[in-house]
């Protein structure tokens, strides 16, 4: 396809935006932020774009570009889109825009906002780069790009404790890299494309490579580390609660309801792809640390006395649902995981949004400071309200199907997992509603009495927010229509390549028996 | 007007919307009387429905679905927005709908002046569209999106008073417990999905006799740990109790009438599920029903405020529910539930009606002598007490008896224990009555601590209020006339016609008496009016004529001390091991990085002393190596 490259300008956007940002001068504030903000947009509308001209029943990559790069390692600039990445970069693109423009950075200077900017939109360059390559070594190149602006947005715009959590952030997340960095060059040279050449390529890999056993075991590994620590898996998650607290709301956000998710999908187009027989057989390893995560990260949650650090543990035990589906393997349990990838980044952004204004009223977010907001900003507790019943899984709202396909397609091949993991539920309901008890019930004291109500200029950043939890609640199918043919197709080739199958779900029995 | 099934919850949900965007424009009492048009035009799409399945042979009104888009379709799931029109959703329908327009005109009526006035019909009608959908729905996920809708507006609404830390925290129990029962539901589902490959009830229902037995009597006994925690039945019970937080209204339309009910619904609409599995799945249920009815009456006994004897008194009618399920009377159990609804919203109301009279005194010791001040309340009020205490011919006599008899049918132990269980319910009603209406006026001595109120004389409530009381009083006289037994002078076509309307939903499945118990059941009912007598007359020797002194031990008062226990074990060992898992995560787990982190940092530190820019070093080093090197070539590899 040599159509109009516009997964090529999904990145090049934001990184040229980036770069101007970068280079302005900051005598000119405004130009700045135009700039900033119009290249965002910009990527934004390119991403709804993607999402209006995608084909529905089409399983493979769309849109796709492919460029030589290094010719010799066989390195090339491969982008493409399917069902499972399409929703990811569509997100991406709609929350980077409202980030940068709905929320403060805090700036001491103008230098300082130039380089938040500046660092915000190479994140975004890196995040869609992620999303969309699929040549092994250009991924890795994005999937590392990102951590640079991630590390300086904690450690430049964050709080109290912020370089501590940019240098976990940052050294966690490397040493996963360094084993998927060795993973990838072996599996580039162990996969020799059919030429006998070296390629980087991700379908020739998959298609061709059928590792033995115990080398594909290897290197799933490799890769499984690097994704398991950016999801985060139990119990490899610690770093998690202090970057997201640490992080600016901005960066808290885009963290949440991004970055978790380049580990989930990594998992998915990467370890579980190119390697089927060792995720096959490592899926009880999988199914046990994903429920265990589930439920730890909930206690942990419940116990919190920072209300963002109670948001930052929820993401562990949502991420857990989502690993357990994606390692369960069946159509309906995948799709499930892929949507709740998007359905956590609206709920668990919009939570962090709506702390980081808590914050900025208060200057605090200790829960045990806060009491009695209901009273006197009942429409921003209705906000509030709305987003934590999304992310506790009510019916009618987004977080719930997901949650839902995930836990009922994983019951053929993870029975017992499922039973213990649905149990995940009620703690989430008691973290929330314990956290949200005490915050808003009550009679305000004498510090809670003049919390400002909901802004205009607030509301319109929630309000998309909101729009899209209530629609995706309500109505999934279109959602569910992309993702599944490439889910599908997913599961097709794991059975090819593995002694996997999906068990044949059972037939609807119309009949009516005797007795 | 079968096609318009999707009018009946789409009305109150057009209410809710509307009354989000507009309700502090229409204001007190506008929006009120906005949302309960919606409701009551609801029940007249109802009852056109109603007459339109009413006018089908039995074959045909065995299930009329519609539907209205897919919802989630993925995979082997395919799960519909559809709405599943048949006698049992309808009667469902009629009474959550015609009752519940009742209470919200009550309501409008007793939220009066409350500054959150509009925000109170929102939720309510949030809550009628939720339990329209929960009955409605034609497969297990649209009831559960309900079931979830009814429990989330409950939470809303126990915590209404939100500023008063009690009601926060009920609204909250309410929530979490029944979450532990929604782990049920969601299992049953699983477990139905992974069987038979779908979620319809006709699916599910009708795919039971082909399913294994334990396949079967695993997703029955799931669906019951999802009813007992919306139906409040052992063990998890606790919440409802505390849900009396809530505005009266609430108490009448949510803990008593409807949503309390929908785990009843929930196993009357698996009852296919129920026939097919191993014989102990209806008989667990059978015997938690008959335990939590006596359990909730022997409470119910004790208790001085006067929606707390209510709310035990609920927890106890829903066992006996559930003893008609387990029991296999189907058909009795629904009686139940619409009879009850009558008498307890208007018991409910009717303490409303006091409460609000009372300028909002719940406890019963400083009432008394209200008949008098309070005329119309006093007579429906007792309407209500000799329809739940089983007097002929109101209403819960006609449906209590059904569900003794079947129970005698099961097994004489829980019949006893039923028949127990009317003796206290007619006990405790009649102390409720006489300890309001009868009696001193006690109301003084509660004022003369803080009498700078001026006039605390209570009153009659306004009409709004008392209308809807004469309503209920009326259909719980004549409630039973829907299912009347068939003794000789009750002429036949006048006999069972809710078994009849229900036929097509139930009848497969209905426990068929014995004719010993078919011979008895005159006899039966004769015991049980001596029961409702007996009760009626201890009370009354007791609270009346004071001959003996009252029976109110603390333990009962307590509920047992269970609830008590459960906080206790919640607070304490529960507590610890979330702190100790809060702990280990911050020690243990990000320890052991924290501690990977510095011992790094020291080998550094050691490492970094070799790097020390002293070129002899670095020579006897490399020589040191070279040394090395040869040696493993001479000595290693035998290059010599």
């Amino acid at each position: 396809m040599t159509e109009f490259p516009i997964l090529t300008l999904l990145v090049l956007t934001p990184a040229i935006g980036a770069a101007l940002v970068a280079l302005a001068s900051k005598r000119h504030p405004d130009l700045v932020k135009i700039t900033a903000l119009g290249s965002s947009v910009l990527t934004g509308g390119f991403s709804l774009w993607v999402l209006f001209a995608f084909e529905k029943g089409n399983a493979g990559f769309q849109f796709t570009s492919q460029h030589a790069w290094i010719r010799p390692w066989g390195i090339s600039w491969h982008l493409g889109i399917d069902g499972i990445s399409l929703f990811l970069v569509v997100l991406t693109g709609i929350l980077f825009p409202l980030v940068i423009v709905g929320i403060d950075s805090h700036s001491k200077s103008m230098a300082d906002q130039k380089r938040y900017l500046s660092w915000m939109l190479l994140l975004e360059a890196g995040v869609m780069g992620s999303f969309i390559s699929l040549d092994l070594f250009l991924f890795f190149v994005f999937f590392e790009i990102v951590l640079v602006p991630m590390y300086f947005l904690i450690g430049g715009w964050g709080y109290e404790k912020r370089v501590y959590a940019a240098t976990k952030f940052f050294l966690f997340t490397m040493v996963g890299s360094a084993f998927m960095l060795v993973g990838i060059i072996a599996t580039a040279i162990l996969a020799k494309a059919d030429d006998g050449r070296v390629t980087f390529d991700l379908i020739k890999i998959a298609e061709n490579a059928d590792f033995a056993a115990s080398t594909g075991r290897w290197l799933f590994f490799a890769f499984a580390i690097a994704f398991a620590v950016k999801v985060p898996l139990f119990p490899l998650h610690t770093w998690l609660p202090d970057a997201h607290t640490q992080a600016p709301t901005g960066g808290s956000v885009i963290l949440a309801a991004v970055l978790l998710k380049m580990g989930t999908y990594g998992l998915l187009r990467f370890g579980i792809y190119l390697f089927p027989e060792a995720a096959v057989w490592s899926r009880p390893l999988f199914f046990t640390l994903a429920t265990v995560g589930i439920l730890w990260g909930a206690i942990a949650a419940t116990m919190q006395k920072d209300l963002k650090r109670v948001v930052a543990y929820s993401s562990v035990a949502h991420l857990g649902f989502i690993v357990l589906g994606t390692f369960a393997l069946t159509t309906t349990a995948v799709t499930g995981g892929v949507m709740q990838n998007i359905n956590h980044g609206l709920s668990t952004g919009a939570l962090f949004i709506l702390v980081g204004m808590i914050y900025e009223r208060r200057h605090t977010r200790q829960i045990a400071e806060l009491k009695g907001l209901q009273k006197v900003a009942p429409i921003f507790a209705g906000v509030f309200m709305i987003v934590m019943l999304s992310s506790i899984g009510v019916p009618g709202l987004n977080g719930f199907v997901g949650e839902f396909m995930v836990l009922i397609g994983s019951f053929a091949t993870a029975r017992w997992w499922v039973t213990v993991a649905a149990a995940g539920v009620i703690l989430a309901a008691l973290y929330l509603l314990w956290a949200y008890q005490r915050v808003f019930h009550g009679e305000p004291d004498e510090a809670n009495k003049d919390f400002a109500e909901l802004k205009w200029k607030e509301a319109s950043l929630l309000l998309p927010i909101i729009g899209l939890i209530v629609f995706t609640g309500v109505y999934p199918k279109p959602m569910l229509d992309r993702i599944e043919p490439s889910v599908k197709a997913f599961i097709e080739h794991v059975e090819q390549h593995s002694d996997y199958q999906q068990p044949a779900p059972s037939e609807p029995v119309l009949e009516v028996g005797e007795g | 007007m079968l096609d318009l099934v999707w009018l009946i919850p789409a009305l109150p949900l057009t209410g809710f919307l509307v009354v989000l965007l507009f309700g502090r424009k229409l204001g007190d009492p506008r929006s009120g009387y906005f949302a309960t048009a919606m409701v009551a035009l609801s029940f007249a799409v109802t009852v056109g429905v109603y007459f339109d399945l009413m006018s089908l042979t039995t074959e045909e009104r065995s299930g009329h679905v519609q539907r209205l888009f897919s919802w989630i379709p993925s995979g082997a799931l395919h799960v519909d927005l559809a709405f599943l029109a048949d006698p049992l959703s309808l009667t469902m329908c009629l009474f959550v709908t015609g009752i519940g327009s009742l209470i919200h005109l009550y309501a409008v009526g007793y939220m009066h002046g409350d500054p959150r006035f509009s925000k109170f019909f929102l939720y309510l009608n949030l809550f009628a569209f939720s339990m329209l959908m929960l009955v409605l729905g034609s497969n297990m996920l649209v009831t559960f999106l309900g079931w979830e809708g009814v429990g989330t507006c409950s939470y809303f609404l126990i915590a209404f008073w939100h500023e008063k830390e009690s009601a926060a925290t009920a609204g909250k129990k309410a929530f979490i417990t029944n979450r532990v029962g929604d782990w049920g539901f969601m299992m049953a589902m699983f477990i139905a999905f992974w069987a038979v490959g779908s979620l319809d009830y006709s699916v599910v229902n009708g795919g039971a006799a082909g399913m294994s037995t334990t396949t079967s009597t695993a997703i029955a006994l799931f669906c019951f740990v999802g009813a007992c925690g919306k139906s409040a039945q052992l063990p998890l019970y606790l919440w409802l109790p505390d849900a009396m937080e809530g505005p009266t209204p609430v108490s009448a339309l949510i803990h008593a009438a409807t949503m309390v009910t929908a785990g009843v619904y929930l196993m009357v609409r698996i009852n296919p599920l129920l026939g097919a599995a191993d014989s102990y799945a209806p008989t667990i249920i059978a015997i938690v029903g008959a335990a939590t009815a006596l359990f909730a009456a022997t409470i119910a006994v004790a208790q001085n405020d006067i929606k707390k004897v209510l709310a035990y008194s609920t927890i106890s009618q829903l066992g006996y529910m559930f003893l008609a399920v387990g029991s296999g009377a189907y058909v009795a159990a629904i009686f139940h539930m619409v009879t009850h609804a009558f008498f307890k919203a208007l018991l409910f109301l009717g303490a409303g009606s006091v409460i609000h009279g009372m300028h909002h005194q719940q406890d019963m010791r400083f009432m008394g002598a209200l008949r008098k001040l309070m005329p119309i309340t006093a007579i429906t009020f007792i309407v209500g007490w000799l329809a739940i205490a089983g007097v002929p011919p109101f209403a819960g006599f006609w449906s209590k008896d059904e569900i003794l008899l079947f129970a005698y049918d099961k097994s004489p132990i829980l019949y006893a224990v039923g028949l127990v269980t009317a003796l206290l319910t007619a006990y405790y009603m009649t102390r409720q009555v006489i300890m309001v209406f009868f009696g001193k006026a006690r109301w003084h001595d509660a004022h003369e601590e803080h009498s700078a109120h001026g006039d605390l004389t209570p009153h009659e409530s306004p009409p709004t209020m008392v209308l809807p009381l004469v309503v209920l009083a009326g259909l719980s006289i004549v409630g039973g006339l829907i299912q009347l037994p068939s003794w000789s002078w009750i002429p036949h076509d006048l006999t069972h016609r809710l078994e009849s309307w229900l036929e097509p939903v139930v009848h497969a499945h209905e426990h068929e008496l014995t004719t010993s118990a078919h011979d008895l059941s005159g006899i039966l009912a004769l015991v049980a009016i001596a029961c409702a007598v007996a009760g009626i007359t201890a009370a009354f020797l007791i609270y009346a004529k004071h001959k003996a002194k009252p029976i109110e031990p603390q333990l009962l008062a307590d509920g047992w001390g269970y609830d008590r226990a459960v906080s206790w074990v919640m607070g304490g060992p529960g507590r610890q091991a979330f702190d100790g898992i809060a702990w280990a995560d911050a020690n243990i787990i990000d320890g052991a990085v924290n501690g990977s982190g510095s011992l790094v940092s020291g080998a550094a530190r050691q490492f970094r002393k070799v790097q020390s820019g002293n070129v002899r070093n670095y020579a006897a080093a490399i020589s040191a190596g070279v040394v090395l090197l040869l040696l493993w070539f001479v000595v290693g590899r035998g290059l010599l």
